[in-house]
């Protein structure tokens, strides 16, 4: 009972100090990978060839005012970035990063094995959302209220197809778990019967990181700073970090469902690496794709979520049914 | 005779209609080549030039920072004073007070030399008057671009400043590079 518990306690603190490791480098990738697609090179100025820019930039924001407008809900406005956070933490929580019975066994590569894994991610990826909408509703400023309106209005649009884009795998894999889910793709991963669900999960992750080309809560050119205008400091750091994290959870989903998780040649001890390199990969995906495309018209935004990608999803879970009953 | 103007307008491109299968092989074909592109300009490296370490070379004919000559062999200024270039310059940024030569302080070749000879830098457009309008070839514009200080005091360059050789030599582009 006792080792359990600590076993408990050293998997988070493990989850923990991996997940905010992971954070610098995929800042300093975003900033150095962009900036080689537009012919720069990014930043390089601190430390040898700028590795030291993150600890640069979270120290700026460290020592800068925490600001809150005479209009804003203080309280609000502080817990809403805590929010953020720990939603992303918490899913990531459940991302598996080898079987049970890898190096030694016992304990697991994942924070926790629920059985109803896929639903936790959704659970906690609407949560997410909370942060933005609530931060941007109590700021107390019109930008920062248009910013969290388009976000609220964006997860309902994209939530659904995603929902439906993983039920696909949920029902080949015939379980929840994620763990199960990677276990089933021992033979060939579900990327390939899965292409079209891949896809529509793709479209609709970078949908829910509210990252570029679905950056419309922010969205700086139009309204100023969106959801975040009012925050400055280790706040607004906050918001910076989670909007990073959800790009590794997503990376991290896709992975687990559609890349096989920790399967990969060689021996069964390098599953996290495999992991890990898979989750970087899709990271690598998101600073592309932001370094592509532009930002979407928020009613290309509408009839593109609403028009194309949901009849697609549920047309893909019909084929999927109707497949796994004929074989 | 009458002509269409229907004829003689430049046709309109309107590019195909939206919707159907072809806009979504559309959608997502132009979305693959603009990754291709993106993806191009890694390959293709970065077009930086690192500023401080590494200096753009200008052409020589590039106006920067003048300069007052004095004359190779005797040593003596070519500035005599005149205020030609003062009065040129549309700036206003130029002041010259003149004084006389005497034989124990021959100073320039003339009868007179500028005791006091100041540009200000953070007036002077860099047009080149003054060079045109010395009539000895006194002033002329350098190639040194770097002129930012501190303070706009700093910016009044005096007559030993303008004499002296500048402290950092621009790197020079051949004509026709």
């Amino acid at each position: 009972m006792i080792e359990g518990t600590l076993i408990m306690i050293a998997k988070s603190i493990i989850i923990f100090a991996v997940f905010l490791q992971l954070v610098p480098i995929i800042l300093l990738g975003d900033r150095k990978l962009m900036g080689r697609m537009q012919s720069r090179i990014g930043p390089n100025r601190v430390g040898p060839r700028g590795v030291f820019q993150p600890i640069a930039d979270v120290l700026k924001l460290l020592s800068k005012e925490q600001f809150t407008p005479a209009t804003a809900v203080p309280w609000m406005m502080a817990i809403a970035p805590v929010i953020s956070v720990t939603t992303a933490v918490a899913t990531m929580a459940i991302i598996p990063f080898g079987p049970y019975d890898v190096w030694g066994g016992g304990f697991g590569l994942y924070g926790i094995d629920v059985s109803i894994g896929l639903l936790y991610f959704f659970a906690f990826g609407s949560l997410a959302f909370y942060g933005t909408v609530l931060g941007g509703w109590s700021s107390g400023s019109k930008y920062s209220f248009l910013g969290s309106m388009r976000a609220a209005a964006q997860l309902i649009s994209y939530e659904v197809a995603m929902g439906l884009s993983l039920l696909g795998v949920a029902m080949t894999a015939g379980s929840l778990s994620l763990v199960d889910i990677v276990e089933h793709q021992d033979a060939m991963w579900f990327v390939v019967p899965q292409f079209v669900g891949f896809c529509i999960f793709l479209v609709a992750g970078f949908a829910e990181t509210a990252r570029a080309p679905f950056d419309l809560p922010e969205g700086d050119a139009e309204i100023v700073g969106g959801y975040n205008t009012e925050y400055g400091g280790m706040r607004f750091g906050s918001f910076f970090m989670a909007e990073y994290m959800e790009v590794l959870v997503i990376s991290g989903i896709a992975a687990v469902c559609f890349f096989g998780g920790w399967h990969g040649p060689g021996p069964e001890a390098l599953a996290p690496l495999w992991m890990l390199l898979k989750i970087l990969l899709g990271a690598v995906l998101f600073i592309w794709v932001r370094a592509t495309l532009p930002r979407l018209r928020y009613d290309q935004l509408m009839s593109f979520g609403w028009k194309i990608l949901l009849p697609l999803a549920t047309l893909n879970v019909l084929v999927t049914a109707i497949v796994l009953v004929a074989t | 005779m009458t002509t269409d103007w229907r004829d003689a307008a430049a046709p309109i491109d309107r590019g195909p209609e939206p919707g159907g299968i072809g806009a979504v092989y559309r959608v997502f074909g132009e979305t693959l080549r603009g990754l291709k592109t993106t993806l191009g300009r890694v390959a293709e490296g970065h077009h930086v030039i690192q500023y401080p370490e590494e200096k753009t070379p200008v052409y020589p004919r590039f106006r920067g920072r003048h300069k007052l000559h004095r004359f190779e062999d005797t040593g003596l200024e070519k500035c005599v004073g005149c205020s030609l270039c003062a009065a040129a310059c549309p700036a206003k940024c130029i002041r010259v007070v003149a004084a006389e030569n005497t034989p124990d302080k021959q100073v320039s070749a003339g009868e007179r030399y500028a005791a006091v000879y100041e540009i200000n830098m953070s007036r002077c457009i860099f047009c080149g008057y003054c060079e045109v309008a010395c009539p000895f070839d006194a002033i002329t514009m350098g190639n040194d671009y770097e002129l930012s200080d501190y303070h706009r005091s700093d910016l009044i360059f005096t007559k030993e400043m303008l004499l002296a050789d500048p402290p950092e030599h621009t790197p020079l582009r051949r004509e026709g590079e």
